[in-house]
C-alpha cells in the first residue's frame, strides 16, 4: 500500500513536468538543438577524417550525451525557482522521497528521449556501424543515463537556490559522475568494437553498482535540501 | 588575531615534529638506490596525503553529525577541515609531480593514483565554492553536509573505475618507491613527518574552526540586530 501510495506521488510529480515540457517544449527543444550542434561541432574539432572520429566515437558520444544531459538538469528546477513555488513543492502531501524520485523520472525521461535522437544521428554524420551492438548500447545508456541523473537532480535541487547556479552545477556534478562517464565511455567502447556484451559485464556491474547506491543515497540526502 | 594557548603548543609540537622529521629524511636517511636524492621528497609526499584522508574523512563525519543534531560547531569542523585537507592535497599533487618529473620524466602521468587524487581534490574545491556561493549560512552548511557525505559514498567507486581503467587496458608503468619491505631507515622519518603534519593539521584546525566560529558569531549577531531595527 505504502509503495503504490509513493508510486502514485512520484507519478504525479513526472506527469506535472512532462505535462509542462509537452506545452511549453522548451527543455527539449533547447536539448535537441544543443545535441545536433554538438555534434555538429565535433567534425570541426577533429577534422574530416573519419578513421579518427570512429576511434573516438564512444567518448564522443557520451561527451554529446552528457553535455545535452546537463543542459536538461540545469533547467529542472527552474519552473519552480522562476515562479517561486518551491514552497508550494515542498507543502504536497506525503514525503519528500516522491518529490525525488517525479523530477529524476523526468529526467531520466527526457535525457533518453535526446539520446534516441543523438545515437541514430550520430551513427549517420559519421558512418558508424552500430546496429550490430544496439541492445547493449541502449542498456549502457540507461544505466549511465540513471547514473549520471540521480546525482544530477540531487545537485540541481541543490545549485537551484546557489548565485552561479549553472556554473557550479557541472563543477560539482562531473566530479563525482567519474565511475559514470569512465563506465559508460569503456562499455560502448566495447561494444564498438563488436566484442559483445560480455566484454564490457564489468564495467556494466560497475555502473548498476554505481546506480543502486546512489538511488538509495540521493533520496535521503534530498530531504536535507530541500528543507526551508 | 593572536593564537589560542592550545593552538600555541600545537604549532610549536608541530614545528619540531617536522624539523626532526626532515632531518631525518633529507639527511639522515640513505638515498634511494634507483631513483636517487628525489625520491626524499616521499617524506613530505606519502604524510601529506595520508593527513588530508584524515582531514577528509573528519569532514565525513562532522558532515553527519551536522546534518543529525544541527550544531554549527560540527560545521566549523567540516568546513575547516575540508579546507586544510584540500591544501594537504594540493601539495600532494604538486610534490608528486616534481617527483614525476624527474623519475618518470614527465610532470603528469594518468595513472590510477594520480587520477583519483586528482578526483579528490576537484570533489572538495567543489565543496568549498558550493560554500561560498550559497546565499545563507544554514544552506551553506546544509548543502555542504550533502555533498560530502555523497562524496565520501563516490571515492570508492571512483577508485574502483579508475583502478580498472587503468589497469585492465594498460599496463601500468607505476615505478614502486620503497619496494616490497620499506627499510627502518625509511620509515623512521615518514612516521616521523606524519604525526608532524598531524600536528599542523591538529594546528590549523584549532585557529581555523575558532575563526569560523567567531565568523557564525558575527553573522548571528547582524541577524539578530537586523531584526531588531
Amino acid at each position: 500500500m505504502v509503495v503504490a501510495e509513493v508510486m502514485r506521488r512520484t507519478w504525479a510529480m513526472t506527469w506535472k513536468d512532462v505535462r509542462v515540457e509537452l506545452r511549453a517544449r522548451e527543455r527539449m527543444n533547447a536539448m535537441l538543438f544543443f545535441a545536433a550542434l554538438i555534434l555538429f561541432i565535433f567534425n570541426f574539432a577533429l577534422g574530416p577524417d573519419l578513421s579518427k572520429l570512429r576511434e573516438a566515437a564512444p567518448g564522443l558520444l557520451w561527451l554529446a550525451f552528457l553535455f545535452t544531459g546537463m543542459l536538461g538538469l540545469g533547467r529542472s528546477f527552474q519552473a519552480e525557482r522562476e515562479n517561486e513555488c518551491f514552497e508550494e513543492l515542498l507543502l504536497t502531501p506525503g514525503d519528500r522521497e516522491s518529490l525525488y524520485f517525479g523530477k529524476l523520472a523526468g529526467n531520466i525521461l527526457f535525457m533518453v528521449m535526446a539520446e534516441m535522437l543523438i545515437l541514430p544521428l550520430f551513427a549517420i554524420l559519421y558512418n558508424l556501424e552500430i546496429w550490430h551492438a544496439l541492445p547493449g548500447l541502449l542498456l549502457v545508456a540507461f544505466l549511465g543515463t540513471v547514473g549520471f541523473s540521480t546525482i544530477g537532480t540531487l545537485l540541481a535541487a541543490m545549485t537551484a537556490h546557489l548565485r552561479a547556479r549553472e556554473v557550479m552545477l557541472p563543477l560539482l556534478l562531473f566530479p563525482l559522475t567519474v565511475p559514470v562517464i569512465l563506465g559508460s565511455v569503456k562499455a560502448t567502447e566495447a561494444l564498438l568494437s563488436g566484442a559483445g556484451l560480455a566484454e564490457a559485464s564489468h564495467w556494466v556491474k560497475l555502473l548498476a553498482g554505481f546506480d543502486v547506491v546512489f538511488l538509495v543515497v540521493c533520496p535521503l540526502a534530498f530531504e536535507f535540501v530541500l528543507e526551508e | 588575531m593572536g593564537s589560542s594557548p592550545i593552538g600555541r603548543i600545537l604549532r610549536v609540537m608541530a614545528g619540531l615534529c617536522v624539523a626532526v622529521g626532515l632531518y631525518l629524511g633529507l639527511v639522515v636517511a640513505p638515498p634511494d638506490v634507483t631513483q636517487g636524492e628525489v625520491q626524499r621528497i616521499m617524506y613530505l609526499h606519502v604524510p601529506s596525503i595520508l593527513t588530508a584522508y584524515v582531514a577528509f574523512t573528519a569532514t565525513f563525519i562532522a558532515s553527519v553529525v551536522y546534518l543529525w543534531k544541527r550544531d554549527p560547531r560540527a560545521d566549523a569542523v567540516a568546513v575547516s577541515s575540508a579546507e586544510v585537507g584540500v591544501i594537504f592535497t594540493g601539495i600532494t599533487l604538486a610534490t608528486g609531480s616534481i617527483w614525476g618529473k624527474s623519475t618518470w620524466g614527465v610532470w603528469w602521468t594518468w595513472d590510477a593514483r594520480l587520477t583519483l587524487t586528482a578526483i579528490l581534490f576537484t570533489i572538495y574545491v567543489g565543496y568549498l565554492m558550493l560554500r561560498a556561493f550559497a546565499e545563507e549560512p544554514q544552506a551553506a552548511a546544509r548543502y555542504g553536509a550533502v555533498l560530502a557525505i555523497l562524496g565520501f559514498f563516490d571515492i570508492p567507486l571512483n577508485h574502483l573505475a579508475v583502478q580498472w581503467w587503468r589497469t585492465l587496458h594498460q599496463p601500468s608503468s607505476i615505478v614502486r618507491p620503497g619496494g616490497p619491505s620499506i627499510d627502518l631507515a625509511l620509515l623512521v622519518p615518514l612516521i616521523v613527518n606524519f604525526a608532524g603534519l598531524l600536528l599542523l593539521y591538529a594546528y590549523y584546525m584549532v585557529e581555523r574552526i575558532r575563526l569560523e566560529r567567531m565568523r557564525q558569531r558575527a553573522l548571528a549577531l547582524r541577524l539578530t540586530r537586523g531584526r531588531r531595527g
